[in-house]
Formats: C-alpha cells, structure tokens, sequence
C-alpha cells in the first residue's frame, strides 16, 4: 500500500489525480444539489406542523453534516501531516478549512432564518447553535494560523494541532442536542434508525445529503489543486501547467 | 408538485421570505467561494509568470557571467 500512496506524496502526483477526480465532483454535485433541493423545494409535500418552512431543510441538515464531516476530516489530515510528515497533507487542512468554514456558516445563517419564524428567535445560546458557532471559530482559527508564520511548514503544524485539538467539538455538537435541553431538535435521520420523516420528504434530503457532498468534495479537491501549485510554484511542471508549453520551453533553452 | 400555481411557489404558504433567504444566502456563500478559488488561480498565474520571468533572468546573467570569466 505505501508504494501506491508514496507518490502522492509529491505536488504533482496528487495535482493530476486530484484534477482526474474533479469533473466527476462536480458533474455529481450538480446533478445531486438540482435534483435533491429541487424535489424538496417543489415536489415534497409541505409539513402538517411547520409548512412550507421546513424546505430550509434540504439545505440546512448537509451544510452543518458536512461542517462537521470536513472537521473531522481535516483532523485525519492534520494528523497525518504531523505523524507522516507528508506535505500534501499539510496543504489539505488549508484546502478543507475554507469550505468548511462556508458550509458551517450556511448552516448557522440558514438555521437563523428557519429559527425566526418557528422559534420566534434568529438566535438563542443553546448548546447546538453555541456549539456550531464554536466550530466556525476554529476553522477562521485554524486559517489564521497556517497563514500567521513566515516559515509555511510551522503554519502548517499549527494549524494541525489545533485541528487535532478542535476536533473534539465534532462530537460535543453531535451530542450536544441530547445532552443538554436545547432548543433545537433532536436527528431527524440517523445512519442506523428510520428516518423520523416520510419517505416522500427523506428522499430528496438524502438526494440533497449526496449532492452537498460531492459539492464539498469538489470544492476541496479544486482549492487543493490550487494549493499544491502556489506551494511548488518554481518548479518546471506548474509554469508548464499554467503558462502552457512556450514558457516551460523558453526556460529550458 | 407541492404547489398550484407559480405565484404560490414564491409565496412557500407565507414563508416566501425566510425560505428564499436562507436560500440566497446559501447561494452567494458557495458562489463567493467559487469565485475566490478561481481569483486565487488566476492569481498564481500571474505570480508564475513573475516567477518564470524571474528564473530566466538568472539563468541570463549567469551565462553572461560565465561568457566573460
């Protein structure tokens, strides 16, 4: 296995998978969010209690899954790039912070809109909401810091380690809805139990589930890419990459 | 379909306003976010540039250097 991943190791490795994974990010991101948050909108029926104010749903539930599942992905990434050292690694926690960042924002903004009409309040601080704005905190947190060294890789490791550190709010968000008496809601679908919502409304959030994750994952995937070509921007194959064949010719003259 | 007509649709059974925030709000979020990631690129392309220009220079004066010694 690690003379498979080794070469991934290297910028340009990784630059061409990672640019073989993204049109199919992307075509499944959008076929996945069009459907899915359009059957919500359109063609699921409205709730008996809340109407048609539940449809912020379909948005809502994957930006704060995929908050939380960035995080938690970031924290395996950091981890690597500190135990492996590998440089790739490094440079994905500053390629995941950002998306998760936005998506953790979109559920804090579409969670204060949806809670104004149902709640009477656009904020309360309760476990969840303190919890989830907590989260953004630390991804703006684990930003500040890779950018806050003159030495990149020092960034880089600090930025890890309070990835590391901050992960551990991952599953105190999860719990926070059942360990403490909050406003919000419990799980309205959990991998293991039925869905607590009709098939006719689960469906198209599922849809919208898979759409928001291929949405992250091409995000990811494309600042990854950047990432990878600011960092060995002297080297021969990114001035090929991005001023075409003329220039990598004219240097090697 | 949920809705009777168009006009309803926009209506969302008189949560018309927070459903479409939260919506737009949702959308200039990612779409901020993609359009950063195509700025930052376009940015690396000139910096390459810069960068490229920068290593030919080197290279020409130190073959000028050379073709004097």
């Amino acid at each position: 296995m690690w003379r498979w991943l080794h070469p991934y190791a290297k910028g340009e490795a990784s630059y061409r998978l990672l640019g073989k994974m993204l049109p199919w990010f992307s075509v499944l991101a959008v076929i996945g969010v069009v459907v899915g948050v359009g059957w919500g909108l359109a063609f699921a029926p409205p709730d008996y209690q809340q109407g048609d104010s539940y449809r912020i749903i379909f948005i809502h539930v994957p930006a704060a899954l995929y908050s939380m599942g960035s995080f938690t992905g970031m924290a395996i990434v950091a981890l690597i790039a500190l135990v492996w050292q590998i440089r790739t690694a490094e440079w994905s926690i500053n390629a995941i912070a950002p998306v998760g960042a936005v998506m953790t924002a979109i559920s804090l903004f579409t969670g204060a809109v949806w809670g104004k009409p149902m709640w009477g309040t656009w904020w309360e601080w309760d476990a969840r909401l303190t919890s989830q704005l907590i989260l953004l905190f630390l991804y703006i947190g684990v930003i500040a810091l890779y950018h806050a060294f003159e030495d990149k890789r020092t960034g880089a490791k600090a930025a890890a380690i309070l990835s590391l550190v901050g992960v551990v709010n991952v599953p105190i968000i999860h719990y926070s809805v059942y360990w403490w008496n909050t406003l919000h809601q419990t799980s309205t679908i959990t991998k293991f139990a039925k869905p607590s919502m009709p098939m006719s409304m689960a469906t198209p959030l599922y849809i919208a589930l898979f759409g928001f994750a291929m949405l992250t994952a091409a995000l990811i995937c494309w600042r990854l890419r950047n990432e990878i070509l600011k960092q060995e921007l002297h080297r021969p194959w990114v001035q090929q990459e991005l001023l075409g064949d003329n220039a990598a010719q004219t240097e090697g003259q | 379909m949920a809705f009777e007509s168009w006009h309803d649709f926009i209506a969302m059974g008189g949560y018309g306003f927070y459903v479409w925030l939260s919506f737009a709000g949702t959308f200039f979020a990612l779409a901020g976010l993609m359009i950063h990631t195509m700025l930052v690129r376009k940015n690396l392309r000139k910096l390459c540039a810069q960068e490229a220009a920068r290593q030919q220079r080197l290279a020409r004066r130190k073959q000028q250097r050379s073709s004097k010694a």
